[in-house]
């Protein structure tokens, strides 16, 4: 077991706890994007950073790929955190302005219009659906190709790759609501065998699923 | 570059009756201590007997008979060596993690990282190039003191001399028994191979270098679990700097008391830079750690060329820090560079006069990270490309009031945010840069004035009439046909076909007859 202050409580986890995890348990409020449950951290899109101090030395750290030491001590809510969450919010909908996520962790956090150009794009590149393509598919039909700024969510070499199993997964998963399984099918990139497996429509939700 | 009067005058200043003067004599190495580059220049890299010749590999059997592998950790720790590559973490402590690191499948990995791709650098390149015995046998020390019994050498394919050298060297090596099998007859096994990298410089980054290896893309990832616990393949891996390689045989046959003996309080031995930029002898320079940087630019470097006024220093690559001329004296160490707001990152030294914009070399640092970022985390994908799109704004005359603000705001979130340590150091440019030359952002921001007059936004050239003699040097010279003028008459810049390349200032200023009589302003 871990003992440890988190804001002003003392919360007692399991080794390995991470300090996400330990705070949501407690019902403590961290924002996330990155973060799926189901899936490795990964410490991407820097929202949940936190500031920790053990032994002395203070810093601030992702709470979602950190793990939770005893004796430590875990501040969510300092000005320096509210500060960087801000930031880091801010680039995100300069880069993604429509995504209705990121407009209602604005709301939550109180960021509001980015102070820079904005762009359009639609992808957070959060890597969601690219963790769940890898381990829960196991297709690694996707992954990242370029670097930087650049950096897009594709099949290897930007060719419809026959290791996608059209599942839909990444649809279902991505926070940004980017993949849509119509658009994706008329990208035609996503799903490599459109034409041997059908979707369908579902009555009900109006999304769209795999009938094979 | 050496201008031509340079030349002249250190010949001259050579007393005719020596023949050759010793290298010690010269100004260039009269302060150098070689400890990593002790044979520099003095073997054939590609004959192992050259090396063994000058006393190399004699470290090698005192750590396999002589020492336990604890006593090889003990005397590195007592060393003070600290890595090479940067971050400065005690290398001892980095071995004793690795060595007491439980293996699931009992093996254990060490790594040379030579993806060095600081513009400017050249630390890792010369060694590999010029002593790779040197490298490799502090490599089977270290394995031997860890339990290693695999070793890469990751260094990048645009280093083909590199590539070729140090593979040449474990071949020799394994040749000779001191690589393979039962090394020296000791019951030691270790094998090296080469892994040529594609040329990121976020592969420099120990998790991206690791998966880079394993031949996943190269992207950091979080730490812990850190490397000596969970590294290659998920194994104990313990990766270090080329340097820091290097200076291993040292210390294992000199002990670790002899290397401490040399440097400053905290940082021990001796340092590698690469020293470059507008300065009269520029090269590799290794010196005691505590050396000050006015002994580094004037004494070894010989001070600023064509008499121009000596400025800043940019020390640690493109995410290290500019240094003013007000810390001139500053004695070079990893605490000391950190206080400064730089680092001393791989030992890039970039000297620049007068002459140099801070603004515009920022924004040239920024630009060089925003490629190589990996696009992994936001602060660092998205925040380094504002901070470079606010630094463009700024040099080509549309910065507004707030922008010095935002990039300083920017910065914070980007150091503190950012995943791994490229990201965590890329505001340094900037951040220093403002803190010490605040003013010449202020003038570019608020008055569109770039003092240094580098800006081609905010600058034009103009001819003085009175000076000129119409010597049609500088038509001459125009790529653009701008200049006109009939010989001995006072020529014209036609500002709207003027491209500010400053072909004409350089020739006016130096070859033209009158001299100086072209102006930027």
């Amino acid at each position: 077991m871990v003992s440890f202050r988190m804001n002003r409580r003392t919360l007692k986890v399991e080794d390995g706890t991470t300090v996400l995890e330990a705070a949501r348990d407690a019902g403590i409020y961290i924002p996330t994007l990155c973060y799926h449950p189901a899936l490795e951290s990964v410490g991407a899109c820097r929202l949940c950073m936190v500031e920790l101090s053990h032994r002395g030395r203070t810093g601030h750290v992702a709470a979602c790929v950190t793990p939770a030491v005893d004796g430590s001590t875990v501040k969510t809510d300092t000005p320096a955190v509210k500060r960087i969450r801000k930031t880091v919010l801010e680039l995100l909908i300069a880069r993604c302005p429509e995504v209705a996520i990121l407009r209602e962790l604005g709301e939550r956090l109180g960021v509001g219009e980015p102070p820079y150009p904005l762009e359009n794009e639609a992808c957070l590149l959060c890597g969601i659906c690219v963790r769940a393509c890898r381990e829960i598919v196991g297709a690694e039909a996707i992954g990242f190709a370029e670097r930087g700024a650049a950096s897009e969510v594709l099949p290897p070499f930007a060719v419809p790759s026959a290791r996608c199993i059209s599942c839909g997964t990444c649809t279902t998963v991505c926070p940004a609501r980017t993949f849509e399984l119509s658009k994706v099918d008329a990208v035609g990139t996503m799903h490599g065998d459109s034409d041997d497996v059908r979707t369908r429509k579902c009555v009900v939700c109006d999304e769209h699923y795999t009938s094979s | 570059m050496k201008s031509p009067s340079d030349r002249t005058s250190s010949r001259k200043s050579l007393p005719e009756t020596d023949v050759c003067p010793e290298l010690a004599s010269l100004g260039f190495f009269k302060s150098q201590r070689l400890l990593a580059l002790r044979h520099r220049g003095l073997l054939n890299p590609e004959e192992i007997d050259e090396y063994i010749a000058l006393g190399g590999y004699a470290a090698l059997p005192k750590a396999l008979f002589d020492m336990t592998p604890e006593e090889i950790v003990d005397e590195v720790k007592t060393s003070g060596l600290r890595g090479r590559g940067g971050a400065g973490f005690p290398t001892g402590i980095k071995w004793e993690l690795a060595r007491n690191a439980e293996s699931k499948s009992g093996s254990k990995y060490v790594v040379c990282n030579a993806d060095e791709g600081d513009p400017g650098a050249f630390m890792d390149r010369s060694l590999l190039e010029a002593d790779p015995h040197a490298v490799l046998e502090g490599m089977v020390i270290g394995a031997r003191a860890m339990g290693a019994s695999e070793g890469f050498v990751y260094v990048r394919d645009e280093y083909p001399h590199a590539v070729r050298m140090i593979t040449r060297a474990i071949e020799q090596a394994e040749d000779y028994g001191l690589l393979g099998s039962d090394i020296l007859g000791s019951d030691f096994d270790f094998r090296v191979s080469v892994v040529r990298g594609g040329g990121a410089f976020v592969c420099g980054e120990e998790t991206a270098l690791m998966a880079s290896i394993e031949g996943r893309e190269g992207r950091p990832r979080p730490r812990p679990p850190y490397p000596s616990q969970s590294g290659l393949w998920g194994c104990p891996t313990n990766i270090n700097n080329v340097e820091t390689w290097a200076n291993i045989p040292c210390i294992v046959e000199r002990g670790g008391e002899w290397y401490s003996g040399i440097g400053t309080k905290e940082s021990k031995g001796t340092k590698i830079f690469s020293l470059v930029g507008k300065v009269v002898n520029t090269g590799l320079i290794e010196v005691p750690m505590g050396m000050t940087l006015r002994e580094i630019v004037f004494d070894i470097g010989g001070g600023v060329p064509r008499g121009r006024k000596f400025k800043a220093v940019q020390s640690g690559g493109p995410s290290g820090g500019c240094i003013p001329e007000s810390l001139i004296d500053l004695p070079v160490d990893y605490e000391e560079l950190a206080k400064a707001g730089a680092i001393m990152g791989s030992g890039g030294l970039i000297v620049m006069d007068e002459d140099t914009c801070m603004v515009d070399l920022a924004r040239y640092f920024v630009s060089f990270l925003e490629e190589e970022s990996c696009g992994k985390c936001v602060p660092c994908r998205e925040g380094i490309k504002r901070m470079r799109e606010i630094l463009t704004d700024i040099v080509e005359a549309r910065g507004k009031e707030g922008d010095i603000e935002r990039l300083e705001e920017l910065a914070y979130a980007i150091k503190e945010a950012s995943l791994c340590g490229l990201g965590k150091t890329a505001p340094n440019p900037v951040l220093t840069t403002i803190r010490y030359f605040r003013d010449e952002y202020e003038s570019h921001v608020l008055h569109k004035r770039c003092p240094a007059k580098v800006c081609k936004a905010m600058i034009v050239y103009r001819v003085v009439p009175e000076r000129c003699t119409g010597c049609q040097r500088c038509v001459q010279v125009c790529p653009v046909n701008a200049i006109s003028g009939p010989r001995s008459q006072p020529h014209n810049v036609d500002l709207d076909k003027c491209i500010k390349c400053g072909a004409c200032y350089e020739i006016c200023k130096f070859d033209a007859i009158a001299g100086d009589a072209i102006y930027i302003e």
